[in-house]
């Protein structure tokens, strides 16, 4: 059975169709729901799917200038960052040392970092509020900037592992013999050839950060501190029922900095995902 | 964009890493080199090595203890060995919920490894553009699953729900569905939504592994006539059967400490009947202040876990040879 290539490209269109729009859909409605005046997006005779009242920006204008949106996209961008920056530097040092490095109990530290790697954060949370209370750090983004890594470090130092074990070994090799220092080398030699790696892994890091729900739902109490996953689900509900065009618009702006991120460095993230370094 | 190598090498190294995890460096024969090296190595792990101790197996050993107690936000309470557990599934709402996280990953990761296939095989085909289509499947992943539920929350609106307002129009139901309110529902409501999110790591990872399959397998198998099927049978399932072991640990893993889908869709509604471990733990454990019940219920995801890593952890060891 030969097919032309027209041919063939139309059936992996309409077969990914599906898939397309189960994927996009949700997405979609966001951006729909969060155009549409209150009166038509309210009204059980008009076809949901159009907007025919002409589109409006008031939604996003309450979501800026009367709620605390703003604050929760700094906090969501603080935490992330700094989580993100403390986890790949720890997990470059343990990378390099796994990947590069003899010693023993190597096997040992490895299992270590990937049995920690499958707790889930579910199991951990109420222990770890206690502990952030007693550690003065309750309802203050140090709560989250430090209990981040806990779960980011296994993770990012697993694939970064890989990713060393991929690069040849011998220009530091040749670098060490000429007396350079091993974190010398590390800077001057590891660092550049594993900049794609270390990109991929900060990528994944700073999306797992920018998600995060149950700690920062548990640890955060003051909504001016909270961060976005959590502000928009909790606290942007105002007296009346009728919130979701400003809920929408939450979800859409505070989902688009990580798409953003993910449509510019898509083959990052593919490469990524299917190097099998990542749960889902 | 430079290439990263695991894209180059898709064919070769991928699957591979897919299944068992990186090696080590003690494996591998090597040149001598100058002394410390051990000492460097601890150095490096250092910082790493007590986080994990104190935000990780300190917590854990805390929540172990704290399951022991009696414990109450701001009272140290006693200790009560093991009657937390043992007094927990004689409880009626702990039984339901037991029941309810087991039904809920079972048949959430039971369709994603069904339709995760099936996404593999569309997305393994050859068009222009693909690379995008791959990257839109992939965008439920990327978001932050807590404000996407949000958008599912209102797609099921009791009074406005869009899938309502279709069926209607499709004149399949006669009057609105309380999706989130019906206890059947519901809990089609939440394995739905965790599918969403999930599907993707599942397609992209098989897809990951189809691409490792030697192309000349299925032409010899074509030339001693094994039709279409066939050689998905006898060819792709046997060579991908490591991926799959290793997609599904890790998403039993996953979706039995899920927390934000249910926790935002239905808050565990209708009267429990989408309630898991982790929710109940949270409501608990935090809205009610009983740390040692709390701790309890989230540490019966214990076994699912120890079980998933046990497997996954021989799993790596025996594909060394596939």
């Amino acid at each position: 059975m030969v097919r032309s290539p027209a041919r063939r490209a139309l059936t992996a269109y309409l077969t990914a169709a599906p898939f397309v729009v189960f994927a996009l859909f949700p997405f979609a409605w966001m951006l729909v729901t969060s155009l549409k005046k209150n009166n038509e997006l309210y009204d059980l005779s008009q076809n949901p799917f159009l907007i025919r009242a002409g589109i409006t920006w008031e939604h996003y204008q309450y979501l800026f200038a009367q709620s605390a949106f703003p604050l929760w996209l700094r906090n969501s961008i603080i935490v992330a960052v700094v989580s993100t920056g403390a986890s790949v530097v720890l997990a470059l040092l343990a990378a390099y040392a796994l990947a590069r490095l003899r010693f023993r109990y190597a096997e040992g530290v490895s299992t270590f970092v990937f049995v920690i790697y499958l707790l889930p954060t579910t199991l951990l949370f109420l222990p770890l509020a206690r502990l952030v209370s007693e550690l003065h750090i309750a309802n203050t983004l140090w709560s989250l900037i430090v209990t981040y890594p806990a779960f980011m470090t296994p993770f990012i130092t697993w694939m970064l592992t890989a990713y060393l074990n991929s690069i040849p070994r011998d220009l530091e090799e040749s670098a060490l013999v000429d007396g350079c220092t091993r974190l010398a080398a590390l800077r001057r030699i590891v660092l550049p050839l594993a900049r794609p790696g270390i990109i991929t892994a900060t990528l994944f890091g700073f999306t797992l950060a920018w998600g995060e729900f149950i700690y920062a739902l548990t640890f955060i109490s003051t909504t001016t501190l909270k961060t976005v996953t959590a502000g928009v689900v909790v606290d942007l509900i105002r007296g009346d029922v009728f919130y979701w065009g400003s809920l929408m618009a939450g979800a859409l702006v505070a989902s688009l900095p990580v798409v953003i991120l993910f449509s510019l460095f898509l083959d990052h993230y593919v490469s990524g995902l299917t190097a099998g370094a990542v749960k889902g | 964009m430079t290439p990263h190598p695991a894209a180059t090498g898709m064919r070769g190294d991928l699957t591979e890493s897919a299944v068992r995890r990186p090696q080590v460096a003690s494996r591998r024969p090597r040149h001598p080199r100058p002394g410390g090296e051990s000492a460097a190595a601890w150095g490096m792990l250092a910082p790493t090595l007590l986080l994990l101790g104190l935000l990780a197996v300190y917590p854990l050993l805390y929540a172990l203890y704290l399951s022991m107690t009696t414990a109450q936000v701001g009272a140290p309470g006693r200790f009560v060995g093991l009657e937390n557990f043992l007094r927990l599934p004689h409880t009626a709402i702990f039984a339901l919920t037991l029941w309810n996280t087991v039904l809920y990953t079972v048949s959430a990761v039971a369709v994603k490894l069904a339709l995760g296939l099936v996404l593999a095989f569309v997305l393994a085909q050859r068009a222009p553009g693909m690379k995008w289509i791959r990257g839109a499947v992939l965008v439920p992943w990327v978001a932050p699953i807590s404000l996407s539920v949000l958008a599912w929350t209102w797609m099921f609106d009791s009074t406005f729900s869009v899938f309502n307002w279709a069926l209607m129009h499709l004149h399949l139901i006669s009057g609105p569905i309380g999706w989130l309110g019906t206890p059947r529902l519901a809990r089609f409501a939440v394995v739905l939504v965790n599918v969403w999110s999930g599907l993707p790591f599942f397609g992209i990872t098989f897809l990951a592994g189809l691409v490792t399959i030697p192309q000349e397998l299925y032409e010899a198998a074509t030339v001693d006539g094994v039709g279409a099927l066939g050689r998905v049978r006898r060819i792709t399932l046997p060579l991908l059967r490591p991926v799959i072991a290793t997609v599904v640990l890790f998403s039993v893993v996953m979706t039995s400490s899920d927390f934000a889908t249910i926790f935002v869709l239905t808050h565990g509604g209708p009267m429990n009947t989408t309630q898991v471990l982790s929710t109940l733990a949270f409501r608990l454990g935090l809205a009610t202040g009983d740390l040692g019940n709390g701790a309890a219920i989230s540490l019966y995801l214990f076994p699912a876990l120890l079980l998933a890593t046990t497997v996954q952890a021989r799993l790596m060891r025996r594909t060394w040879q596939w």
